[in-house]
């Protein structure tokens, strides 16, 4: 038994406070720390791949108790890649916040920072459902707190409707727990995917309640329709590092969905069978074409992105809504993709929007830089709507594959590609208020020097979307190798046998 | 007894929902505990009712016990809708002292003014 695994939550779980409590009048030593602590979490999430790399599922008991009494972290293949995929986005997060000066608007921002990505990474290594309650609402706490980072009227506002939303999505939550609890007498994972297997279709009507009731909570965070409507006003309200952060707590939701639908209530269990794709799959292809209306409809810059993140939610959960290996490969190959491309377009709205002090669609005189930030939006864009060659068009090339059967394949297309069109019309046209239409328009004139031009971004703070977009270029030309290690995760994930027996082996074998 | 939890969690649930519905910040608040009570009461069930029964194995005699887990994971969930009542209340406190309102919902036209200043 490898102590590494549980590494990810210890560490950023023992930073929080440290930051919290030693280090908030002193900001630069907090940022030390931050960094150093993402840094640590990076180094620990490549030691987790190459452990997982081998295709074992690695157990880790708490109190070493056997796995169905006791708490269980669990890595495989899957756990292993999002670790990494947060501690990549958390690193370029954090570069983007200590260069812009977004961490020292408010209090806390690092602990929080911290403390958030403890609850993210508890959630993708817990292998006890109860437990992944606990992570969520770990995870949940420190991004209410971060939304509302640094205040102002409307981000209040709409930190308390996003407040509201989850509480509420918590208690629905608890519900499924109770009566998942109250019909096989266990909350493991592998141990609830043994029992439920056992349970005859005519009897499951309550662990049936209890998969569509967790399926709307990950909904939720997936922002999945129909309820998906937090999403815009919370994420163009959030201070952008957060936002860009919060491409990853969206992923969250896909992963709890991929993990426990497809382990507990997957295909070929009996009472849940047909279930949940049935209802995923059209909610899936409604959330695209919100998404492209969202993006052709919007008139300010940052909603324009979050109606982007949905549509690509959206395209992620249609992949997943088939369970089959193959489409679930392309859905993982798309869910890091679009976790850099919406990362990648926050950080340059807010380089933008913050020189340009309004984020609405208008054009008004081009401020400083214009080409540079035109060129990395573009190069964002292309990657948000699916062109060649970046990796967002890979992405859906895998998806619109796998999604060949004869009973999605119309309305998958079609939602897909019409999808793609409108974002790339929506974008165009921000694109070109934002920074073509803007070169015509003279700057006002400046009566005498009041008016002082925006600072020049410093490579400090082109450097984590320079990142980003790095990530995402890495990801279209190393396809082939990262999807073969996309495909044995997806054979990993569907092995249901394998994950149940590695985790209820006996306690001597190991 | 079986009806009486039943219908006190249905109750509780039912106006917890209707005051959540509400628009201002300090139903919600309260249809949120409401909720929360609910699923503790459903929790602490979904373990099966038992009375006067210890949640501990006894070595001495037949003892029939109760099903401690529940009653652990009732702890857990109270602890956290505690903590979040906690914090939505400061929000919702911060909120209201930003914005001199407290409606939970945001006026479409504030948000245009807002994007054409």
């Amino acid at each position: 038994m490898s102590h590494w695994i549980i590494l990810p939550v210890v560490l950023p779980a023992l930073l929080a406070p440290i930051i919290g409590f030693m280090m908030r009048h002193d900001i630069v030593l907090a940022r030390v720390t931050s960094m150093v602590g993402s840094v640590l979490l990076l180094a620990i999430s490549m030691v987790l791949i190459a452990m997982a790399m081998d295709g074992t599922t690695h157990i880790y008991r708490l109190g070493d108790w056997p796995a169905p009494f006791g708490i269980v972290l669990v890595l495989d293949r899957l756990s292993a890649l999002m670790i990494l995929l947060t501690a990549v986005l958390a690193l370029m997060v954090l570069l983007h916040a200590m260069a812009t000066g977004w961490d020292n608007r408010g209090r806390h921002f690092h602990a929080l920072f911290q403390f958030q990505l403890m609850g993210i990474c508890g959630a993708f290594l817990t292998g006890d459902i109860f437990n992944l309650f606990v992570f969520f609402e770990i995870l949940l706490i420190a991004s209410y707190g971060l939304m509302i980072h640094s205040g102002g009227r409307e981000r209040m506002r709409a930190g308390l409707q996003y407040v509201v939303m989850n509480l509420a999505g918590s208690t629905l939550f608890l519900f499924a727990l109770g009566t998942l609890y109250a019909s096989t007498g266990t909350l493991n994972i592998a141990d609830l995917a043994a029992k439920i297997s056992d349970i005859p279709a005519d009897e499951a009507g309550l662990v049936r309640v209890a998969a569509m009731l967790l399926m709307i909570v990950f909904a939720v965070k997936a922002a999945l329709f129909p309820v998906q409507f937090w999403l815009p006003a919370t994420y163009s309200n959030a201070p952008a590092p957060v936002a860009a952060l919060f491409a990853i707590m969206t992923k969250v939701g896909a992963y709890a969905i991929l993990r426990v639908h497809t382990v507990v209530f997957g295909p070929g269990v009996a009472g849940t069978e047909g279930m949940i794709d049935a209802w995923l799959f059209p909610a899936a292809i409604v959330t695209i074409a919100l998404g492209a209306f969202g993006v052709l409809g919007a008139r300010r810059l940052m909603p324009l992105i979050s109606f982007s993140v949905i549509g690509s939610m959206g395209t992620l959960l249609v992949a997943v809504a088939v369970f089959s290996p193959v489409a679930t490969t392309a859905a993982l190959y798309y869910m890091i993709h679009s976790t850099f491309a919406a990362a990648c377009l926050f950080l340059i709205a807010d380089l933008v929007v913050s020189r340009r002090n309004s984020d609405s669609l208008t054009p008004s005189a081009a401020t400083v830089q214009n080409g540079l930030f035109a060129a990395i939006f573009f190069a964002s864009v292309i990657a948000m709507a699916g062109m060649p060659p970046l990796s967002g068009f890979l992405g859906k090339l895998l998806v619109l594959d796998a999604l060949r059967g004869p009973d999605v394949i119309v309305w998958a297309w079609t939602a897909i590609l019409a999808g793609s069109l409108l974002t790339i019309v929506g974008f165009a046209r921000a694109g070109s208020a934002l920074f073509w239409k803007s070169t015509a328009i003279d700057a006002p004139a400046s009566e005498a020097g009041h008016t002082t031009a925006p600072a020049h971004a410093t490579p400090a703070e082109v450097t984590p979307v320079m990142l980003a977009l790095a990530a995402l270029v890495g990801l279209s030309i190393f396809a082939g190798p990262v999807a073969s290690y996309l495909e044995q995760t997806s054979a990993q994930l569907f092995d249901r046998s394998g994950y149940i027996s590695a985790v209820l082996a006996p306690v001597e074998e190991r | 007894m079986e009806f009486l939890v039943a219908s006190a969690i249905g109750t509780m649930t039912a106006g917890g929902v209707y005051l959540l519905l509400r628009l201002r910040t300090f139903p919600v608040i309260l249809g949120l505990a409401l909720l929360s009570y609910a699923v503790n009461v459903f929790l602490f069930s979904s373990g099966r009712l038992a009375i006067d029964m210890s949640p501990i194995l006894s070595k001495y005699g037949e003892a029939t016990y109760t099903d401690p887990l529940p009653q652990a994971l009732v702890l857990t969930a109270i602890v956290i809708s505690f903590g979040m009542t906690a914090v939505l209340v400061m929000i919702s406190l911060g909120a209201f002292l930003e914005s001199d309102t407290d409606r939970i919902d945001i006026d479409p036209t504030d948000t245009d003014e807002d994007a054409a200043k």
